[in-house]
């Protein structure tokens, strides 16, 4: 039966970070693959590596050795700006404090991506409006970051990553900063973009309750994957 | 579009540190704005200098004067259409604080060659025809309030004395620039007045102001007018009328260079302070800048937001600057009277200020903005 190639092909990925003239390993011989429309949660104590695979993954950050095909690009030989390019248009990021543009609204912060894009002014706006109702912040669009609760922000941050349409979203524990309530919200908002918009999604959490949401857990320990 | 708008948002994020620095900046211009002009002052004397107009002096010093027969030897030389003489009265009007230059001239000889001094005509014949007649420039007459009928006492100094001199005409000058700040006088009426007092003294001229009929010969006449005097009881430098101008301001020259130096001084401090700012700002945006390089956008675009925002406060800054530096420069000059007889702002002096406000804005936003073009996203995302 043949499979279509995986959202994401790992082979071997070593990573380690350079302090002074030490050298601290970070990723040891990662292999893994996720298949496209997949939800994976990446699980692991601090300082496991979690962030650091979640960032070589979605291309802003070097590994060292290995093989590291993502949308079927191996990004391993894409230079800085062949990989902004190839970022803006396959990539939604969702950090944990958001990462919004304080001194944009929520609709402006959304619109930012598209800005990248040869789309008129009229579709950019038809689009926003779009991805700001499917976040249900179709009447918050003039407020300023600094105007909306933590929840709110992270919808905007939800919408932004959504605009270009990317195949892959990458969150790193886009839950850690939200209360029970808000976080059930923006869980519940992730697992509408994978099932209804097929989105894969790659989630870095500490949270039990937010890895159940997910439909497949991943361990990392030492730098190392154990399932 | 979006850019501007982004820079512009920026730049207002922290009202009271962009404030601030819009402030410093304005001061720093302005400053320098009004330092360039009072070195432009000094040399306005050099400036409104024409071409077809040389001095001849003794060739020993400016205190030794000239045998007033000179006159009709230069006269007759090839190339010459005009000569006048003129001597420095150097006298004190109620105090001496009250400086203004005062000239015993050939009237009709020596205005002929001065067309940018305007005389109204009726004014001039009644000059002419008064002895103790005296021309007084429009700056030095609103200056003292002097009016055409009123006497003018000057204490003499170079030549004793106590002199009354009655204001005939006012001259008005053709451009903003020139110097109305002069007083003449009749050279016969000091020279028979000398002759009476100290006869020894009489028939001594000051410089000859001479004028070229044609400017490309100007040299020529100069070596012509020298070669004439050479082995006589008093040789004579003649120079153009500019180049003799120069080298009196170079009496003070070291002056200049101080100002001059702490015009850019000030700039500098400027630059100093603002490439402070920008780096802190810069500094605290760093997590901004790499969540937009992970969204997409290039080094280009973060240099576009840091340059432009840098950029737009210079402006800010510059144009209020050059906006309150003619004002302020009429105050001064109001202030000073006669001391600096041109005290205007020079359109060099504005194109400085801007070139100024460039440099800053540039300047500082350089080492933030290549900064931010190089932070790798995982390192700048950890700043939040
Ligand atoms: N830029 C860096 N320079 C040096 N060491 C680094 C750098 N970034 C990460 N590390 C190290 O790499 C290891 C893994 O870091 P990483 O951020 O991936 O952990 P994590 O699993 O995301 O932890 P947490 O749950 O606390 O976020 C840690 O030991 C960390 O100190
Ligand atoms: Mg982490």
């Amino acid at each position: 039966m043949p499979q279509a190639e995986p959202a994401v092909a790992i082979r071997h990925l070593v990573k380690s970070y350079r302090r002074g003239n030490q050298v601290v390993p970070v990723l040891s011989d990662i292999t893994l693959d996720i298949a496209g429309g997949e939800f994976v949660a990446l699980m692991g104590p601090s300082g496991s590596g979690k962030s650091t695979l979640l960032n070589l993954i979605a291309g802003i950050d070097c590994p060292d050795s290995g093989e590291l095909r993502v949308c079927g690009t191996d990004i391993m030989t894409l230079d800085e700006a062949g990989l902004a390019d190839w970022r803006a248009r396959n990539v939604g990021f969702i950090f944990q404090f958001y990462n919004l543009m304080p001194v944009l609204t929520a609709f402006e912060n959304v619109e930012l991506p598209l800005l990248l894009t040869a789309l008129p002014a009229r579709e950019r706006r038809e689009r926003v409006g779009v991805a700001l109702a499917m976040v249900g912040l179709a009447d918050r669009m003039e407020h300023y970051p600094s105007e909306l609760s933590g929840g709110q922000q992270q919808r905007v941050a939800i919408a932004r990553a959504i605009i270009t349409d990317p195949s892959i979203l990458v969150a790193d524990e886009p839950t850690g900063d939200l209360d029970r309530a808000s976080a059930e919200d923006i869980l519940g908002l992730m697992e509408r973009m994978n099932r209804d918009l097929g989105k894969t999604i790659i989630m870095v959490t500490h949270d039990p309750h937010a890895a159940q949401r997910a439909r497949l857990l991943k361990h990392l320990d030492k730098g190392v994957l154990i399932d | 579009m979006h850019l501007l708008k982004l820079i512009l948002r920026n730049a207002l994020r922290h009202r009271l540190r962009t404030l601030l620095t819009v402030l410093g900046l304005l001061v720093a211009i302005l400053s320098f704005g009004l330092l360039q002009t009072v070195v432009d002052a000094w040399y306005s004397g050099a400036n409104n200098a024409a071409p077809d107009r040389l001095v001849t002096r003794s060739a020993v010093s400016l205190m030794v004067p000239l045998p007033v027969h000179y006159r009709d030897k230069i006269r007759a030389l090839d190339g010459v259409r005009g000569v006048a003489k003129a001597n420095w009265f150097a006298g004190v009007y109620q105090e001496p604080k009250n400086f203004f230059p005062q000239f015993a001239i050939d009237a009709v000889p020596y205005l002929a060659m001065y067309p940018e001094y305007r005389i109204a005509e009726n004014q001039m014949r009644d000059f002419l025809r008064d002895r103790k007649g005296a021309v007084v420039g429009r700056k030095l007459a609103d200056t003292y309030g002097f009016r055409i009928g009123d006497t003018v006492p000057l204490k003499g100094t170079v030549f004793s004395g106590n002199w009354d001199f009655v204001v005939r005409a006012i001259y008005e000058g053709a451009t903003p620039r020139t110097d109305t700040s002069q007083f003449f006088f009749h050279w016969d009426y000091l020279n028979e007045s000398v002759r009476a007092r100290a006869p020894q003294r009489a028939d001594q001229v000051g410089v000859f102001v001479v004028q070229v009929a044609d400017i490309s010969r100007a040299a020529e006449v100069s070596r012509a007018i020298d070669a004439q005097f050479a082995n006589s009881a008093v040789e004579t430098l003649t120079e153009t009328e500019q180049a003799f101008q120069i080298g009196f301001v170079k009496q003070t020259e070291a002056i200049v260079i101080a100002i001059r130096i702490v015009s850019f001084v000030v700039i500098f401090i400027i630059l100093a302070v603002m490439a402070n700012t920008m780096a802190m700002t810069a500094r605290e945006r760093m997590a901004e800048y790499a969540t937009l390089k992970a969204l997409g956008f290039g080094p280009g675009f973060l240099g576009g937001l840091i340059y432009g925002e840098s950029l737009a406060i210079a402006a800010a800054g510059a144009l209020l600057g050059i906006a309150l530096t003619f004002p302020v420069a009429d105050w001064f000059a109001g202030r000073m009277g006669t001391l600096f007889p041109v005290f205007e702002v020079s359109g060099s002096t504005v194109q400085l200020q801007i070139a100024c406000a460039a440099v800053v804005g540039i300047a500082a936003a350089v080492l933030p903005a290549s900064r931010a073009a190089r932070v790798r996203i995982v390192e700048g995302l950890r700043a939040a």
